[in-house]
């Protein structure tokens, strides 16, 4: 749209500030504005379409390198949508579909190896997870004659992961029961009391370093401190797996907690003092409870992060082929141990294919548990968030 | 269960910075005292200090005394939570307590103080503070509905009643209907008016209007440039202070001359 020169009184200067209140900002001297007509999104979907095709042709006929095929595609895309919305939207309708393309793809590869991730791990351990004996046996005593039995078909498929979930459920267990006070006391500690002094200071420079110690360090650090009170012999338990999971779990429990309780309004607390509530009541029956819903996803993506450690395990616990239920006393196995020496170690080299898919099988397994973790969290999420509605 | 409040050479301090220059008044019981002054003179940071509220503000401090009925709020030994059940506190904005239902924030003061209460007992506290908060006939039939989803004209009565469900002796009233539109804000100052039969309010407030029709007295904060400490420029009855003020700024500031 020009700007109507007729729209502004000859006789007057087009510069005075009443001028300049009363009329559009095209009229200003000086201001060009963009122009924006309205244009349909039907044309930015035929171009998506035509485009796919032309990424197929270019992959399948001229035998390109899929990748090569599809960033072609893709600029191609952008070129072509911008040219064509210059012309019926004008330049910001242009730029604005350009970036909107922009962001769609980005998205699309970001989840494209999520995908891919989650569909061969069912795909290729959907078969053996859910057998009854797969999830109701160990290890024990299962060699790899076994295996090539099974893989003439003269037996049975066996072997389970049954004391690996059971490890994994235990020693992820007691890692949480060990940080999640320590790290939610921490973080209540620099919320509501520490406010900035060097104390708190130096507490969260201190577990910004802990966030970055290589799961590695936090095994051997476990296991030196065991080695010391146990000795060199019995220092491989499950508890000192728990301790160095929790070294790694800490700094993520007090820095998801910490945002958490930032996040609750002050006007609450100050509520609650008015009141008459001491300070740590109101921490504990108005900030804890609002914060509620955060602290548990909180804690749910600490566990997340931890319970598919392997190396500090390796370390720290050992590796068992049988179920230990005392956490105190000698190896365990968890899933992703499990995972990792069927996979590096097939019982028979030879036949590798019933450790292989033991293998995917417990890293299934893995995958699932976190997810009902996240449904857990998401579910104590909604008990506690915060009430609306009349 | 109202008491009177004495004032005696007060100065507020955050960290190095003089906030609030010597304040001396009395505030008599059963009545309602209005605080008014441009922004930033003090007058809420004031007000907080009648029930150590300003102390939740890393580095605030005083110099001085409040007596509440001859007893010094700042003398050694003296517990702020105690205070905070004698002095009750109304925000700028209403903030009900997002996790618990109507009943449950107006009981969330006696609650939290961990008292034991029966269950009927705790009907007919919340039944009599909800009276008193004029709020009842509106909420009485989904006491058990969320605080938030009231609007929030009712969530500051609610929170008035929260106030008052504690039985304090004073109530104070930081910018009750600022957030409020002018019906709901009606519906403040009238229970304003209810409540000083057995309170003593004290209310700051922007809106002149409001200071002249509920209060009993006004005290006119002001400061004399910014930087400088604010002071208590006068403080008299209403009616003297809007219709015959003393001091020049105070005749300024009402007619709107400010500045």
């Amino acid at each position: 749209m020009s700007a109507p020169t007729d729209r502004r009184p000859a006789d007057r200067d087009p510069r005075t500030p009443d001028d300049l209140h009363h009329s559009r900002l095209d009229d200003v001297p000086g201001i060009v504005a963009s122009t924006v007509r309205p244009a349909s999104t039907r044309p930015a979907w035929m171009l998506a379409v035509a485009f796919v095709l032309v990424g197929l042709a270019l992959w399948q006929l001229l035998d390109l390198h899929v990748a090569a095929a599809v960033a072609l595609a893709f600029v191609g895309y952008l070129v072509v949508l911008y040219v064509v919305y210059l012309r019926l939207g004008g330049e910001r309708v242009a730029k604005d579909h350009l970036v909107r393309a922009l962001v769609y793809f980005a998205f699309a590869l970001a989840i494209l190896p999520l995908v891919s991730l989650l569909w061969t791990v069912v795909a290729q351990g959907a078969g053996r997870a859910f057998d009854p004996d797969f999830l109701n046996q160990t290890m024990n005593g299962v060699t790899g004659l076994n295996d090539q039995r099974y893989a003439s078909g003269e037996a049975d498929f066996v072997g389970g992961a049954y004391h690996a979930i059971m490890g994994t459920l235990i020693i992820t267990g007691m890692a949480t029961l060990i940080s999640v006070p320590i790290g939610m006391f921490t973080a209540i500690y620099l919320v509501e009391y520490g406010g900035g002094n060097r104390l708190s200071k130096s507490i969260r420079f201190f577990v910004d370093v802990m966030t970055g110690i290589p799961s590695i360090v936090a095994g051997l650090f476990a296991f030196a401190l065991f080695t010391q009170i146990f000795g060199i012999r019995d220092a491989k338990m499950g508890l000192a797996g728990a301790v160095a999971l929790s070294v790694l779990m800490i700094p993520t429990v007090v820095r998801n907690s910490e945002e958490m309780l930032r996040i609750v309004p002050n006007e609450l607390r100050e509520a609650s003092l008015a009141l008459g509530v001491p300070k740590w009541r109101t921490i504990a029956k108005v900030v804890l409870p609002t914060a509620a819903s955060g602290l548990a996803s909180g804690i749910t993506l600490a566990i997340a992060r931890v319970i598919g450690e392997t190396a500090p395990l390796l370390v720290a616990i050992g590796y068992a082929r049988g179920l230990n239920w005392n956490p105190l006393e000698g190896p365990m196995n968890t899933l992703a141990v499990y995972a990792y020496f069927m996979f590096t170690k097939p019982l028979s080299p030879a036949v590798r294919d019933p450790s292989l898919e033991r293998a995917w099988a417990a890293a299934l397994l893995l995958v699932l548990i976190v997810v009902a973790l996240n449904l857990l969290a998401r579910l104590i999420a909604k008990l506690f968030a915060p009430k609306s509605g009349r | 269960m109202s008491k009177r409040i004495d004032v005696n050479d007060l100065d507020i301090y955050y960290g190095d910075f003089h906030a609030v220059k010597d304040v001396t008044m009395t505030i008599e019981p059963r009545s309602v005292t209005a605080f008014i002054g441009p922004s930033g003179c003090g007058k809420s940071t004031f007000l907080r200090t009648l029930n150590r509220m300003h102390e939740v503000i890393p580095g605030a401090r005083v110099d001085g005394e409040v007596l509440i009925d001859g007893q010094n709020l700042y003398a050694k030994g003296v517990d702020p939570v105690d205070v905070r059940r004698q002095v009750g506190m109304v925000f700028q904005r209403p903030n009900p307590f997002p996790t618990m239902s109507i009943k449950e924030n107006v009981l969330a003061g006696v609650r939290l103080n961990s008292k034991r209460m029966s269950g009927k007992a705790a009907d007919e506290l919340a039944e009599r503070a909800l009276r008193g908060a004029n709020l009842w006939n509106e909420v009485k039939d989904r006491l058990d509905k969320p605080g938030a989803g009231l609007s929030g004209g009712q969530q500051q009565r609610l929170c008035i009643a929260r106030a008052i469900a504690i039985q304090p002796e004073v109530i104070l009233m930081d910018e009750p209907c600022s957030a409020l539109d002018p019906i709901s804000t009606l519906a403040i100052e009238d229970l304003i008016s209810d409540l000083k039969t057995d309170y003593t309010v004290v209310i700051v407030t922007h809106n002149m209007q409001q200071a002249a029709r509920v209060s009993d007295k006004t005290g006119f904060f002001n400061l004399k440039a910014t930087g400088q400490p604010g002071e208590l420029v006068e403080y008299d009855s209403t009616q003297t202070i809007f219709n015959n003020p003393r001091e020049k700024a105070t005749e300024d500031y009402i007619s709107g001359r400010f500045g």
